[in-house]
């Protein structure tokens, strides 16, 4: 079995009296693909911005690649390899395309930077729209263009938010193929309410409900799980 | 990836400024001398609003600080005025920097409040030290010791070429730094400070950055003003003198190289026809900037580069 990556140790976030994050304790592996899953406010957003740095832990410790990053801002965060792509798109909208990707593989430091930008919106198939203002991208368009910034980061640890809320079926193929890509140098840790896309990505899945791990496993196991099912799966 | 019709744009109206001189008559030799030296403190406001999105009211601290460190370097410590002229900048810098630190703490209007409060600190600070700083009545620098080597700075022609000396070294650092990646990343802040975040920036650092170029700016500005007009005066550390560099980048186009330069430009002549031809001047400036809101919200050279050359940096 592979290295744990990262390593969440009895997170907590509360807020007043919602326990959004409850205790949660969680391991990544390297080079999988891990997939958050749960229903709407189990906490799923919330534990990956505290894994991000977005929102800080109240209690519980997150150790990445063995180091304590408990207490480490966000934009350290990323310096050290975890790139976080918006559930909701946080593109620069007044600025081209190529700005966009280039901002992200600049604070990698990549030189030649306007290759490594190029590179990374080839991987996502945009780099005809190179000199697009990226406001005026379709929302697919838009939602490639906020994994190309993650890509572009050269990322260790790559957490995407919902990636493929609101792409079309053919949007939605090629990004399982980016996110296969990305694997088994960079790890993925994805929110996904598209069971088809979990199905066929993950190679593990957890299972959050009202802030809490409920189930940890192989798709067939989490599949087969009956409290899963009846809270989740609907089945 | 040097855009050479911007570099090409820029050097030309380094070019026409320098050829304008012999044919300007005294007057308007001494207005376009201010207006360069107000340029530069409006690009420098204009590094910090236009491009970072840091909207401050307190620029005229860093500009005071760039001015009274000339002033009374020279006045009281016998500065020449070359020194004057290094020690502005790194005055301004620094005052830009110590607020900085405080003030990028918050964002906003909070940011607009502190930053003016602390400017009309300096202010007061000025107005209460007055046997140093002479308060409002200002210092006068003498004439001796406006010169550089044999060359007396208070002469049309000299001053003229000074002031165009600082606004092009100005105006060319600033299209350089706009064009580098640290400018890029400025930008980013302005757009979108949680994005930059989350692609590894300290909104902090660039920030604070980004206000100390600002500061350096308004400083060097501030003690070109002292060195060039021979005038220290507690006037010009009020708030209006951190409202006017907001209205010429605002005229002339945030977050456009040019656009302080183009903004003081014609701010100054506005002014100065308009109080010629009424005494209810100020009227005829509102009902200007009205018209810019309605019809041109960006400025000129923002509304330029949307509708026709976005390669306008």
């Amino acid at each position: 079995m592979a290295a744990v990556i990262l390593e969440a140790r009895g997170l907590t976030r509360h807020f007043g009296g919602l326990k959004a994050v409850d205790g949660v304790d969680f391991d990544l592996r390297q080079g999988e693909i891990h997939a958050l899953i749960g229903p709407n406010g189990a906490g799923k957003t919330t534990f990956v911005s505290l894994l991000s740095g977005r929102i800080e832990a109240q209690s519980g410790r997150i150790s990445f690649d063995g180091r304590d990053i408990t207490r480490l801002p966000a934009h350290a965060r990323v310096r050290l390899g975890i790139a976080y792509t918006f559930q909701i798109t946080q593109i620069y909208a007044a600025l081209s395309v190529f700005d966009n990707v280039a901002l992200a593989a600049q604070s990698r430091g990549s030189h030649p930077l306007g290759a490594a930008a190029m590179e990374a919106l080839s991987r996502v198939g945009l780099e005809a729209r190179k000199d697009q203002i990226a406001g005026t991208l379709s929302y697919g368009h838009q939602r490639l263009l906020e994994v190309a910034m993650g890509l572009a980061l050269k990322p260790r640890l790559l957490i995407l938010d919902e990636p493929t809320q609101g792409l079309s079926q053919g949007e939605i193929e090629t990004f399982n193929g980016i996110v296969k890509s990305v694997v088994p140098e960079a790890t993925v840790l994805l929110i996904e309410h598209n069971m088809d896309v979990v199905m066929e990505l993950a190679e593990w899945i957890t299972v959050l409900n009202f802030g809490q791990v409920l189930a940890t496993g192989t798709p067939p196991a989490i599949r087969a799980n009956p409290a899963v099912q009846s809270a989740y799966l609907g089945a | 990836m040097i855009d050479r019709r911007a570099l090409f744009l820029h050097l030309a109206v380094l070019a026409a400024l320098l050829a304008a001189l012999p044919m300007l008559a005294a007057y308007h030799v001494t207005n376009i001398a201010k207006i360069m030296v107000l340029a530069v403190y409006a690009m420098g406001y204009n590094i910090a609003f236009g491009y970072t999105g840091l909207l401050s009211l307190g620029h005229a601290m860093f500009f005071a600080a760039g001015l009274y460190a000339a002033g009374m370097g020279i006045s009281l410590f016998g500065l020449s005025a070359a020194g004057a002229l290094v020690l502005g900048p790194v005055a301004g810098g620094l005052a830009a920097t110590l607020v900085g630190l405080l003030a990028l703490r918050t964002a906003g209007v909070a940011f607009m409040i502190v930053t003016l409060m602390f400017a009309q600190a300096g202010y007061l600070t000025i107005l209460y030290f007055v046997k140093y700083t002479r308060g409002d009545e200002g210092i006068v620098i003498a004439r001796a010791a406006r010169a550089i080597g044999s060359v007396d700075l208070s002469a049309d022609t000299p001053r003229y070429l000074l002031a165009f000396g600082i606004f092009a070294l100005a105006l060319l650092l600033n299209l350089a730094l706009v064009r580098s990646p640290f400018g890029r990343i400025m930008v980013a802040m302005r757009e979108n400070e949680a994005r930059s975040r989350m692609l590894g920036y300290n909104p902090y650092t660039v920030k604070l950055t980004a206000l100390a170029v600002s500061g350096v700016y308004a400083g060097a500005a501030g003690a070109a003003y002292a060195v060039v007009f021979g005038y220290v005066g507690a006037s010009l550390a009020s708030v209006q003198y951190s409202i006017l560099p907001l209205l010429y980048v605002l005229l002339g186009g945030a977050g456009t190289v040019l656009g302080p330069f183009l903004g003081a430009l014609l701010m100054f002549y506005l002014i100065d026809y308009a109080s010629s031809a009424t005494s209810a001047y100020l009227f005829i400036v509102g009902a200007a900037l009205i018209l810019l809101v309605l019809f041109a919200p960006k400025g000129i050279l923002g509304t330029l580069r949307e509708r026709h050359a976005r390669w306008l940096p």
